[in-house]
């Protein structure tokens, strides 16, 4: 079974992004980037089912400028076998995110495709359920647990108030949350055989797919600051407070 | 201008549905509350009930027991074209629904609305809410998940709208729900108390996070959330979470215990009127967010406080 995984060059998540001055984006020029984390977690979890001997290649694409190659050889040095990048200078939505990964799907025809939840630049959580329905094919969202039986794969999820399973025919798109997997260590060795796994650069515009948005950013600001708050002394005060703020049983 | 709204319900219609409708509301024209499910009429005289709503539909088939986004999608995807927007809450089940709904119209979609400028142009958190966008859509059919701490929910209204009875689409044979596991708690649900008491890893345990955390909630009818780094080190159970990753919550008053104040975990809890923390560390980022802060060991200050209420 062949594993495809999705993931994003992000700006590393200890990174505080700021506005920039003219408040056209998010002032992220000089910032430290990283591989999505959710998106590592995929491709933890790629490598973990190529292990057991479920999956046979695991392969990961990105959509990116020629730097998103550094998230690639990273995910290569974590275990999987070869990489793919989609290369453009332009910033794509989710829809035409998840149409690039179509186009990626029709040429590997994997199994299973694993996706991070979410990315943490734009934290929209769009892109993996897009991509299941351009496919017409199931999806599991922020997926804990996966097991692959019979040709087919149970997923734990996180929802609201508890867990969820569900069962999909293959292939399935899942998207990955926090709790799948803690992704390994990389060790110098394995970063060195990273450069040598193959790495494959499409042009974006090969692929001849629409990647124009109707969805556009006016604005981008940092929400207004709390006021200051109050430095309390003693238990007794913050009992006060409560007292006066809160109905108690 | 007119709204389908996805209602989200499970014995009850969720408050995220009843904050959805507000925003929808904000939005001008009709408001169509879709009730997917079945046997689920009780929940579309529910919804009939809300002020705002124009009209209700149901859609009832055995393949809408659990919500599948698989079966759920087909059929709103056949009722949008006769709207201007599509809005649902921007919860688990709304996150998971709308994106494969806005896929299959072809249209890019605007999640996670925290404020309505007006009718294609919203605000939305960035960055774990440390920036915010205001975007707009051109789309004909615009796609909306509506962050229910931005809106109050709505209320009932004197007369019930009518409900009418839509076609289904059945099942699409792609999944299969198997189980589920649903804490059954006698406290407020955390994403719509009014008052939330969290701790972070400096309880040290699951006993002592019990034993400081509930009679505190008890005393002040209050949801217990919990941080990552609680939640990882098994002190509390995952849907517990508040943050980025986790819930999103903005109650009236927000207790935080132990907690160091994370960028990921202030995402999810900034937006709270009041916000009080406890802490041994005086260096704590929390305090930074803090209305209140009291630097104290929380073995010693947080009984004497339940004790104290």
């Amino acid at each position: 079974m062949k594993v495809l995984v999705g993931i994003k060059r992000v700006v590393d998540h200890n990174v505080r992004v700021r506005a920039k001055a003219d408040g056209s984006g998010a002032d992220i020029a000089s910032a430290k980037m990283s591989i999505n984390p959710f998106d590592e977690h995929a491709v933890e979890e790629a490598v973990r089912l190529k292990e057991a001997g479920i999956a046979t290649e695991v392969v990961v694409v990105t959509t990116g400028a020629a730097n998103a190659q550094d998230v690639l050889r990273h995910a290569l040095a974590l275990g999987a076998d070869r990489a793919i990048l989609v290369e453009t200078a332009d910033h794509l939505n989710s829809l035409a995110a998840a149409k690039v990964l179509r186009e990626i799907v029709k040429r590997e025809a994997p199994q299973l495709i694993l996706i991070g939840k979410q990315a943490i630049d734009d934290d929209a959580a769009e892109v993996g359920q897009m991509l299941a329905a351009l496919l017409n094919i199931g999806q599991a969202t922020f997926a804990s647990t996966i097991k692959v039986v019979d040709g087919k794969v149970e997923v734990t999820r996180e929802i609201d108030g508890g867990q969820e399973t569900i069962a999909l025919a293959l292939p399935a798109v899942i998207t990955a949350d926090l709790r799948l997997n803690d992704p390994r260590y990389i060790k110098l060795p394995n970063l060195m055989m990273a450069k040598k796994k193959p790495l494959d650069t499409l042009a974006l515009a090969d692929l001849g797919i629409d990647t124009a948005s109707k969805v556009t950013t006016l604005n981008v600001a940092e929400p207004p600051a709390r006021a200051a708050g109050k430095k309390l002394n003693t238990i007794e005060e913050l009992i006060e407070v409560l007292r006066a703020q809160v109905k108690v049983n | 201008m007119s709204v389908l709204l996805i209602a989200e319900f499970d014995q009850q219609l969720k408050a995220a549905t009843r904050s959805a409708i507000t925003a929808a509301t904000l939005l001008g024209g009709n408001i169509d509350v879709l009730v997917i499910g079945h046997n689920a009429s009780a929940i579309a005289q529910q919804a009939a009930n809300i002020q705002g709503v124009t009209r209700v539909l149901i859609a009832d088939d055995v393949a809408y027991v659990k919500p599948l986004a698989e079966n759920f999608a087909p059929l709103i995807q056949g009722l949008a074209v006769n709207y201007s927007h599509v809005v649902a809450p921007a919860s688990s089940f709304g996150k998971n629904l709308l994106p494969r709904v806005a896929a299959l119209l072809d249209v890019d979609m605007v999640s996670e609305v925290t404020k309505i400028i007006d009718a294609s142009t919203f605000v939305r958190p960035l960055y774990a809410g440390n920036l915010n966008a205001t975007v707009q859509t051109a789309e004909t059919i615009k796609l909306l998940t509506i962050r229910p701490t931005g809106f109050e929910a709505a209320k009932d209204a004197s007369q019930a709208a009518p409900v009418e009875t839509v076609a289904t689409k059945g099942d699409q044979g792609l999944s299969r729900f198997v189980s589920e596991n649903i804490q059954q708690s006698e406290r407020p649900e955390l994403g719509t108390a009014q008052v939330i008491v969290t701790g972070g890893r400096s309880l040290g345990s699951a006993e002592r996070f019990e034993e400081l955390m509930a009679p505190l909630a008890t005393k002040l009818n209050a949801a217990i959330g919990a941080t990552r780094a609680a939640v990882d080190a098994g002190y509390a159970p995952n849907e517990w979470q508040v943050g980025q990753t986790g819930t999103v919550v903005a109650p009236d008053i927000y207790i935080a215990i132990g907690v160091s104040g994370a960028a990921q975990h202030i995402a999810g809890m900034k937006e709270s009127r009041l916000i009080i923390a406890i802490n041994q560390d005086p260096d704590a980022q929390i305090f930074q967010w803090a209305d209140y802060g009291l630097v104290a060991d929380l073995f010693d200050a947080v009984p004497k406080i339940s004790a104290a209420l």
